[in-house]
């Protein structure tokens, strides 16, 4: 009897405790939340707000002074429009570069009975903390003639080392040695196997490295600032660098109200333009979101 | 002849003590022919600049090539320990990597609290938003930051004239600059850095905690004494990928946010390779101060692996 009643009680008392911390973690969240959410609200709202508004700090929760002058001078701006077009072959291209390079380099690795396996593996995995570093590069790329062209975007650089340890531990947890042995007894060599039986069973894997590099050739930067010179190749973010960071467009302004008209519009340009550049990766990541727990989580913890 | 007839007997001799290994391999060629694009550009792209780290020992002249230019031995190296820009690049370096080193448990506590939210829609509307800065390219990023965080006319300045004081210059002071830096990367990638830890939380066999609950713990007895037990793996793991990169702060976001105001306290060692190397051509100099970092790097990353491998299990290979 006695025994019974402490099991009652001993729950309950332990469930207020509970119930204090759950309420805690809905309060902690929805912080959270407000710190995600609202800098980008703020940007959204601030691209439809009269600039002198902003700046005074007008506004808070809804746009003031309504206008969509920031989106109609972006219209303005040809060298977006290209680095739009240019983002997007990018992008394309190299996903499909990538994917191909490195799935492939994954499901050979991830076969036990591939001869040399240790050695290829420290071969890949070698790069991940050495590498030539800045100048050697930049002349290696020169050498091959691949300075300045579109190559340079898509190529050299799409062998990604961590994705091939990722597939690579995908493939062995979700492709069974046994199911090789079986089609071979049937007299399918390695390449149809590959195409025809591992690839259609491996769709998560393959939309998550699709995402990690769709993402990474959509904000990439860097090797345009130094593989790029000619203006019709530039990405979009080197063109949202010039607006948004060493801000170029005020350079070009004078004095007088002109100049006023400029700035305004040219901070206006800078809040729509984060919009534009932003939305469509923000669109398309959460339709990938539920293969992050099929691909990713599966193996990228160990080995 | 007689050589000719020697390397003919040595070639079948490797042949017969390797036939079973060469049919091996020839039986899964197809293998083979998948690993060779990776293999190729890896070799054209990766491994021949590592040839190219030799001119960081040399006066290397493009007219001379690699090879042509004459030995400087260590003279390169010493330029740098030697200029004065060396203490503040190997300072700045490290007090922002420091810094975010120590915001390393964040994403644990994050991922355990995330773990604790029980309705299931608004957890998944919670890591949907939280993981989203994550997918914002780091110009975006920067530029959103010199908007947001503008004294004069940005949110920080409103929301300091709310209550009547004046906002600091966070852009434009050298000694806030590793704070900004590490800040805004906590912001930007707090939620996803916990996917990893969250699939770790969600591998624990339910029973445990069932087990748990009879015995009358608590929410927090189960946290401290599952939880946190199961995710000492991957954390250990993790840290130790990032001791490997302990000198080795991006370029990319540090870069975009210098100005010449916060300078002092921005220059860290990439974004210095970048300016001698690239914008000034030294490119000798340039490649000796690169592969000083890197040998940096590299030697911590064996040194703390071979720790963890002898005291706690936990290691990379």
């Amino acid at each position: 009897m006695e025994a019974a009643t402490k099991l009652v009680l001993q729950p309950k008392k332990t469930r207020s405790g509970d119930r204090l911390m759950e309420t805690l973690m809905y309060i902690w969240a929805a912080f959270m939340l407000l710190i995600v959410l609202y800098p980008l609200y703020f940007i959204v709202i601030a691209s439809f707000s009269d600039p002198s508004a902003v700046g005074n700090g007008k506004v808070w929760l809804f746009p003031k002074g309504f206008t969509l002058d920031g989106y109609k001078e972006l219209l303005r701006h040809s060298n977006i429009w290209i680095g739009y077009r240019n983002t997007i072959l990018y992008t394309v291209v190299g996903t499909a570069i990538g994917l191909v390079v490195n799935i492939s380099a994954g499901y050979a690795l991830s076969r036990k009975d591939l001869v040399g396996r240790k050695w290829l593996s420290l071969f890949f995995i070698f790069t991940m903390f050495f590498n030539g570093g800045l100048v050697p590069t930049f002349m290696t790329i020169r050498d091959f003639h691949l300075y300045d062209t579109v190559l340079v975007m898509v190529l050299p650089f799409s062998v990604a080392v961590f994705d091939i340890i990722v597939a690579r531990t995908f493939f062995r947890t979700n492709i069974p040695q046994e199911l090789w042995e079986a089609a071979q007894i049937d007299g399918c060599g390695n390449l149809r196997f590959y195409v025809q039986i591992v690839l259609p069973l491996s769709k998560a894997i393959i939309a998550v490295l699709a995402l990690w590099f769709a993402v990474g050739q959509w904000n990439a930067y860097f090797n345009a600032l130094i593989y790029l010179q000619n203006k019709n190749l530039f990405p979009l973010q080197l063109i949202l660098r010039d607006i948004l960071v060493t801000n170029q467009m005020q350079t070009a302004l004078g004095t007088g109200e002109a100049a006023q008209i400029a700035l305004r519009l040219s901070n206006l340009l800078r809040y729509s333009v984060i919009i534009v550049a932003t939305v469509p990766i923000m669109c398309f990541y959460p339709f990938v979101q539920k293969y992050f727990n099929k691909g990713v989580m599966v193996g990228a913890v160990k080995e | 002849m007689h050589t000719q007839k020697g390397v003919r007997s040595l070639i079948n001799s490797i042949w017969s003590a390797n036939r079973q290994t060469f049919a091996r391999i020839g039986r899964n060629w197809g293998l083979y022919l998948l690993l060779l694009p990776a293999v190729v550009l890896l070799i054209c792209f990766t491994y021949k600049p590592m040839y190219g780290v030799i001119i960081a020992f040399k006066d290397f002249k493009p007219t001379l090539g690699i090879m042509g230019s004459p030995w400087a031995g260590f003279k390169y190296f010493e330029k740098y320990f030697h200029s004065y820009q060396f203490s503040v690049t190997i300072k700045n370096t490290l007090v922002i990597s420091l810094y975010s080193f120590a915001t390393f448990p964040i994403p644990i506590l994050f991922a355990i609290f995330v773990n604790q939210l029980r309705e299931n829609r608004f957890k998944r509307v919670f890591q949907t938003v939280t993981y989203m800065p994550h997918f914002i390219s780091t110009v975006v990023i920067v530029g959103l930051m010199l908007i947001l965080l503008s004294p004069g006319n940005g949110l920080i300045g409103s929301v300091y004239r709310l209550f009547g004081a004046e906002a600091p210059n966070l852009m434009g002071s050298p000694g806030l600059f590793s704070s900004v830096y590490v800040w805004s990367d906590v912001w930007q990638h707090t939620g996803w850095d916990s996917i990893i830890y969250l699939a770790a939380l969600s591998s624990v066999d339910p029973s445990l905690y069932e087990a748990a609950t009879v015995d009358g713990a608590s929410r927090w007895q189960k946290i401290r004494f599952i939880d946190i037990p199961m995710l000492i793996p991957t954390a250990v793991t993790l840290l130790i990928l990032r001791v490997g990169g302990l000198l080795g702060v991006g370029f990319e976001k540090a870069f975009l946010l210098q100005n010449n105001l916060n300078i002092s306290g921005s220059e860290v060692i990439s974004t210095y390779v970048y300016k001698i190397g690239l914008i000034s051509s030294q490119f000798s100099f340039s490649a000796a101060i690169n592969l000083f970092n890197t040998l940096i790097n590299f030697t911590l990353l064996i040194l703390v692996n071979w720790v963890s491998k002898k005291y706690t299990e936990n290691s990379l290979w």
